[in-house]
C-alpha cells in the first residue's frame, strides 16, 4: 500500500534548526509528508498530545505514531525507509563518530553559538566568539577525516552528521551578520566553508534552509521580546 | 583475530555501569582499567581528548565514548547475541527517546540533588521525583521498560540505583515511597548477574559521596 502524504507529518516551525533536521531527511529519502506549523507563542492540541514530555517541536507522526526529538527522528527515519539513500555510515565505528560530534554540535557547539547573542558586552562576546571558533576547528578536523576527500561528511552524499551540524548553518550567518562577525572562515576553516555551501545548495536542503534576512527578522522579534521580558513591569 | 576490548572506567560511575552491564549481558571479554579522575592516564587523554571523561572503550586500539553511544556501538558490532535494543524501527525510537530523557532529566538532577542545599536542593528534589514518576509512568506494569526482556532502557537507568540511597540520606526523602514501582523493578533487575555484579554496593557509594562531600565541602 502506498504511502500517501497525509500518513507522513511534521509538526513544526520554519525557522527551527531541529525540525529542519526532520524535513532534510523526509527529502533525502524522497517521503511526501504535510507540513504543520505551529504559530509562535501558542501550542496546538495535536502538539501537546503528541509530544506531552516536552511540548516541543520537531515531532513526527507517522500513521498514528509520534516520535519526538530531532535525532531519534532522524534514525528512525533512516530505518523505516532504508531503501532510500543511507543517512548513517554502515560501519559501526563509522556511526558511532557521527552520534558523537552529532552530539557535541548539539548540546556544546549550538549553544555556545547562541551565547554570541546572548553577550551583552564585548568582553563577553569575544569570549563567546573564541568559543565558538574552537568548536569549529575540532569540526574542521572531524570534516577532513570523515570526508575523506568528498564533499560532505557522509562522503558523497550527505549523511547523519551533514544534517545535525548543517540545519544550524542559517543560525550562523544571522549570528555573523548581526555581530559583525566571521565564523566560518577561508583561511581557518577552509574545509567547513566548502561543505557549508554545497551543504546549503543541496536539493534535499534547500527548500528548507530560512532565507538570512528572513531569519535575521525574527532573531530581532526574539531578542525585543527577551529585553521585554527581562524589563521590570510597569 | 581476537578482539581486544578495553574499557576505562571509574567505579562509582553511574555511566561507566551501563557499559559494564551491556559487555556482561554480551559475554564480552575486556580488560577493566580503573581511572583515577583527579589524576587521568595518558591514556585516557589520548583516547578522549575533547571530553576527558570515562567511560571509554577503546575496540581494537579504536576508541568509543558518550555512554548511550557506547551502548548503541556494543549493541551493533555483538549483534549476535542478547540485542539490547528492540528491531522494530518505531520501538527503537521510543528506546533511544527515553534513554535521552533519562540523561536529560533524572541522571542530570541526581548529580545535584546530594550536593545541593537548602531551597535550591528542595527544588532540585521536586524535579528529580518528578522526572522519577514520569519514568515510572513509562514502565507501568511491565516486568522491563523493553516489555518481557530487559534492554536498552533498562540498562540506561538501572545504575543510578545504586545512588539512590545516596540521594534519599542527602535529601531526606524516600524514593520508594514516591516511585514503589520503579523500585520493584531495581530489584528484579538486581536478579540479572550482568547487573548484580556490574553495581557497587549503595553503602559503598554513600561512603564515597561522603568522601567527597569532606574533600570539597559540600
Amino acid at each position: 500500500m502506498a504511502i500517501t502524504k497525509s500518513d507522513v507529518k511534521v509538526l513544526g516551525m520554519w525557522p527551527s534548526p531541529f525540525v529542519m533536521r526532520a524535513r532534510i531527511s523526509l527529502n533525502l529519502k524522497s517521503v511526501d509528508y504535510e507540513f504543520l506549523q505551529e504559530t509562535f507563542g501558542s501550542k496546538s492540541q495535536l502538539l501537546l498530545q503528541s509530544n506531552p514530555v516536552y511540548k516541543k517541536v520537531p515531532v513526527l507522526i507517522h500513521g498514528d505514531k509520534p516520535i519526538c526529538e530531532s535525532l531519534v527522528i532522524v534514525e528512525y527515519i533512516d530505518e523505516v525507509w532504508a531503501s532510500g539513500p543511507s543517512i548513517l555510515p554502515c560501519d559501526p565505528y563509522d556511526r558511532a563518530t557521527a552520534r558523537f560530534w552529532a552530539a557535541y554540535v548539539s548540546e556544546k557547539w549550538y549553544p555556545s553559538l547562541k551565547g554570541i547573542g546572548a553577550a551583552q558586552e564585548e568582553e563577553a562576546k569575544k569570549a563567546a566568539v573564541e568559543q565558538v571558533e574552537e568548536g569549529l576547528a575540532l569540526l574542521e578536523e572531524a570534516y577532513e577525516k570523515s570526508s575523506k576527500g568528498k564533499d560532505f561528511f557522509g562522503g558523497d552524499e550527505i549523511g547523519y552528521l551533514d544534517i545535525a551540524f548543517g540545519c544550524f548553518l542559517g543560525w550562523l550567518r544571522v549570528i555573523e551578520k548581526l555581530n559583525g562577525v566571521k565564523l566560518l572562515d577561508q583561511t581557518k576553516t577552509p574545509g567547513l566553508v566548502n561543505w557549508a555551501d554545497k551543504f546549503c545548495a543541496h536539493t534535499a536542503v534547500k527548500d528548507v534552509m530560512p532565507e538570512t534576512d528572513k531569519l535575521a527578522e525574527i532573531a530581532k522579534i526574539l531578542a525585543a521580546k527577551l529585553r521585554g521580558a527581562a524589563a521590570p513591569p510597569k | 583475530m581476537e578482539d581486544k576490548v578495553v574499557l576505562l572506567d571509574f567505579w562509582p560511575s553511574s555511566y561507566g555501569m551501563r557499559v559494564r552491564i551491556a559487555l556482561a549481558e554480551k559475554g564480552i571479554k575486556y580488560e577493566a582499567r580503573e581511572e583515577n579522575l583527579a589524576d587521568k592516564s595518558p591514556l585516557l587523554l589520548e583516547m578522549n581528548p575533547l571530553h576527558k571523561m570515562i567511560p571509554v572503550l577503546i575496540h581494537n586500539g579504536k576508541p568509543i565514548s558518550e555512554s548511550l553511544i557506547l551502548l548503541q556501538y556494543i549493541d551493533e558490532v555483538w549483534h549476535h547475541t542478547s540485542p539490547l535494543l528492540p528491531s522494530d524501527p518505531y520501538q527503537r525510537s521510543q528506546a533511544r527517546f527515553w534513554a535521552d530523557y533519562i540523561d536529560k532529566k533524572i541522571y542530570s538532577l541526581g548529580k545535584r540533588v546530594w550536593k545541593e542545599k537548602g531551597e535550591k536542593q528542595e527544588a532540585t528534589k521536586k524535579e528529580f521525583i518528578e522526572g522519577l514518576r514520569t519514568i515510572e509512568g513509562e514502565l507501568g506494569d511491565k516486568p522491563y521498560f523493553g516489555g518481557e526482556d530487559f534492554g536498552f532502557v533498562d540498562v540506561v537507568l538501572v545504575p543510578l540505583t545504586s545512588w539512590f540511597y545516596s540521594f534519599e540520606i542527602c535529601g531526606n526523602f524516600s524514593i520508594e515511597a514516591e516511585c514503589p514501582k520503579l523500585v520493584g523493578w531495581a530489584r528484579r533487575c538486581m536478579e540479572r548477574d550482568s547487573v548484580s555484579k556490574s553495581l557497587p554496593h549503595p553503602q559503598k557509594i554513600y561512603a564515597f559521596v561522603l568522601e567527597l562531600k569532606q574533600k570539597y565541602g559540600l
